[in-house]
């Protein structure tokens, strides 16, 4: 990677309006090279919207997209030789075999002749879709058009790889591997996620924004929440709890431990100090006591509660957002 | 750019049965056209002879041929051509087209050349029929010739208007049924407009495909032919561009 992160895709004060509806309103965005960009938001963000005009399947009410330093609606042709695009929906023609799709892909990238089989049987490689090759796309699991939908985005080694809700509908261990996948991709490309499954974003992303009614609520390095997830609180659910100030008492003797609080679900809340990470010592308790441990689990993460909190739907949020 | 969509457009109607099935029905109906012309025009045969000026063999059989090709090709262009746009926008594929770097210009004309390609086929295989006369007799080559480029005009402008027609829409069925009802309408035209002077009768693609179908080659059809056929290819680059700015 290159030591001065140079900027790979840059938007600024993108709007676009649906009639009189804003669907994404005055948003900046830039992403480096090699970096992994997680677009969050519930249903009707704009995240779509969004990346549609990153891609140039849209274009903008206002505002402007740079790609590489190439104004994309200036000079869409080429700006869009250095976009990869998998859409919600993977565009493939299912008549097709996987090399054929792929090569017609290329083609139309404009991979030069001599290039494109090396490069189809690369991309295929990389989304383990090496014995593919030759059956019908049509006959191919959810799981593999996926991978398929992913190889045309790369196919091209472009500079910005678009990928919106890729592992939707996907079963456990694939979403792991396409996660693999788009974490071996951010070493060559720079890459935009778009998703509304927060741990996703949390092992894949470099950084996050939140988009909620068209404007980008918040924006952070996934360490910047790392860090702040250190403060956490514990779930504790026990069989046979003694008296509410029983538990607490004991539990505040921990060190680590700043304070309890039962909750109405018949489980307690123990605030952590910063830094701390008192579980084993409160676990412990729990078994000398013989209160019957069934449940110690940190609470919703940092994440989830900035999600929530962000992308609430009562107007205060709104107005104040 | 253009060859390499409309390469693909031409493998995608190979690999659907339903671009066989038309080929085979057309093939079917077409042959049975020309072996009925011919068995009529060989029975016939004592009679034609004493006519003061007897019409050939290709007068009677090819430019039949011909002429019942058009009106099959006027049925089989919709549903050829309705899947080109509204099919992919249905499957939601376009977006492949639209997000690689090539114009709105290229995606249209390279669908267009590629049903044309397909179109040309079924125009080879009625060139072939009527080339198979040579076998046992004189033909008049500049008559199938007339009747050959007029057919490629006249389905040039079927596909045009597919093409737009299925731009318009995401329901492939609404794009062909849409499509027919339209081909249909200029069809006919002559037939349903009383005057003869009445501008109307100039869109007539009947009208204009009649000469070809006699053996005369005229500019001004040819003309007619190649703007209809431009008009709705612009108005399908336009159509495009505009889904793009208003979403």
């Amino acid at each position: 990677m290159t030591q001065t992160p140079d900027i790979t895709l840059s938007a600024h004060r993108l709007t676009r309006r649906y009639g009189t509806a804003v669907a994404v309103a005055e948003l900046d965005l830039e992403l480096r090279r090699g970096e992994v960009l997680g677009l969050l938001g519930p249903n009707g963000a704009g995240k779509s919207t969004t990346m549609q005009m990153l891609t140039g399947n849209l274009a903008p009410s206002s505002g402007s997209i740079a790609v590489c330093g190439i104004d994309l609606l200036e000079h869409p042709k080429r700006a869009k030789a250095k976009i990869g695009y998998l859409p919600e929906t993977p565009p493939l023609y299912r008549e097709l075999t996987v090399d054929e799709f792929l090569a017609f892909c290329g083609r139309l990238h404009k991979v030069a002749r001599a290039d494109l089989k090396n490069a189809v049987t690369e991309a295929k490689a990389r989304c383990g879709l090496a014995d593919m090759g030759r059956r019908l796309i049509a006959h191919l699991s959810k799981g593999y058009q996926q991978r398929v939908g992913i190889a045309q985005a790369i196919l091209h080694k472009p500079d910005v790889v678009i990928l919106d809700e890729p592992t939707v509908g996907l079963d456990p261990n694939q979403i792991r591997e396409i996660r693999t996948l788009i974490r071996e991709l951010s070493g060559k490309y720079s890459v935009i996620l778009s998703t509304h499954i927060l741990p996703e974003v949390e092992t894949v992303c470099d950084r996050v924004h939140i988009l909620h009614h068209g404007k980008i609520v918040f924006a952070d390095r996934i360490e910047g929440l790392r860090r702040s997830r250190q403060v956490e609180n514990l779930l504790l659910g026990v069989a046979r709890p003694p008296a509410a100030e029983t538990l607490g008492a004991v539990l505040r003797a921990i060190s680590g431990v700043q304070d309890t609080q039962p909750l109405d679900n018949g489980l307690t809340r123990v605030r952590c100090a910063p830094g701390c990470s008192p579980a084993e010592a409160i676990a412990q308790a729990a078994v000398e006591n013989h209160w019957g441990l069934t449940q110690l689990s940190p609470e919703r993460t940092r994440l989830e509660d900035v999600f929530a909190e962000l992308t609430r739907q009562d107007t205060n949020t709104v107005a104040a957002a | 750019m253009i060859g390499t969509i409309a390469w693909k457009e031409f493998r995608s109607l190979f690999a659907s049965p339903l671009a066989w099935v038309i080929l085979a029905v057309i093939q079917l109906i077409l042959a049975w056209v020309f072996l009925f012309q011919l068995s009529q025009y060989m029975d016939n045969l004592p009679r034609i002879q004493q006519l003061a000026n007897p019409p050939g063999i290709t007068e009677i059989v090819v430019a039949a041929l011909f002429g019942f090709a058009a009106i099959l090709l006027l049925m089989a262009v919709p549903l050829l051509a309705m899947r080109l746009f509204s099919e992919e926008r249905r499957d939601q594929t376009l977006t492949l087209l639209l997000s690689a770097p090539v114009s709105t210009t290229e995606i249209v004309l390279g669908k267009f050349v590629g049903l044309l390609s397909f179109l040309a086929v079924m125009l080879g295989l009625c060139l072939l029929m009527s080339a198979s006369l040579a076998l046992g007799g004189t033909i008049d080559w500049g008559l199938i010739a007339a009747n050959s480029l007029g057919l490629l005009l006249l389905v040039g402008a079927f596909a045009a208007l597919g093409l737009f027609i299925s731009s318009l829409t995401q329901h492939p069925a609404i794009a062909a049924f849409a499509t027919f009802g339209a081909l249909l309408l200029l069809w006919i035209l002559n037939s349903l407009v009383q005057d003869p002077n009445q501008p109307l009768l100039y869109l007539s693609l009947m009208k204009h495909f009649d000469g070809f179908n006699r053996g005369l080659i005229d500019t001004t059809d040819i003309a007619y032919f190649l703007l209809f056929a431009a008009t709705f290819l612009t108005l399908t680059v336009r159509q495009l561009d505009a889904k793009r700015l208003q979403g």
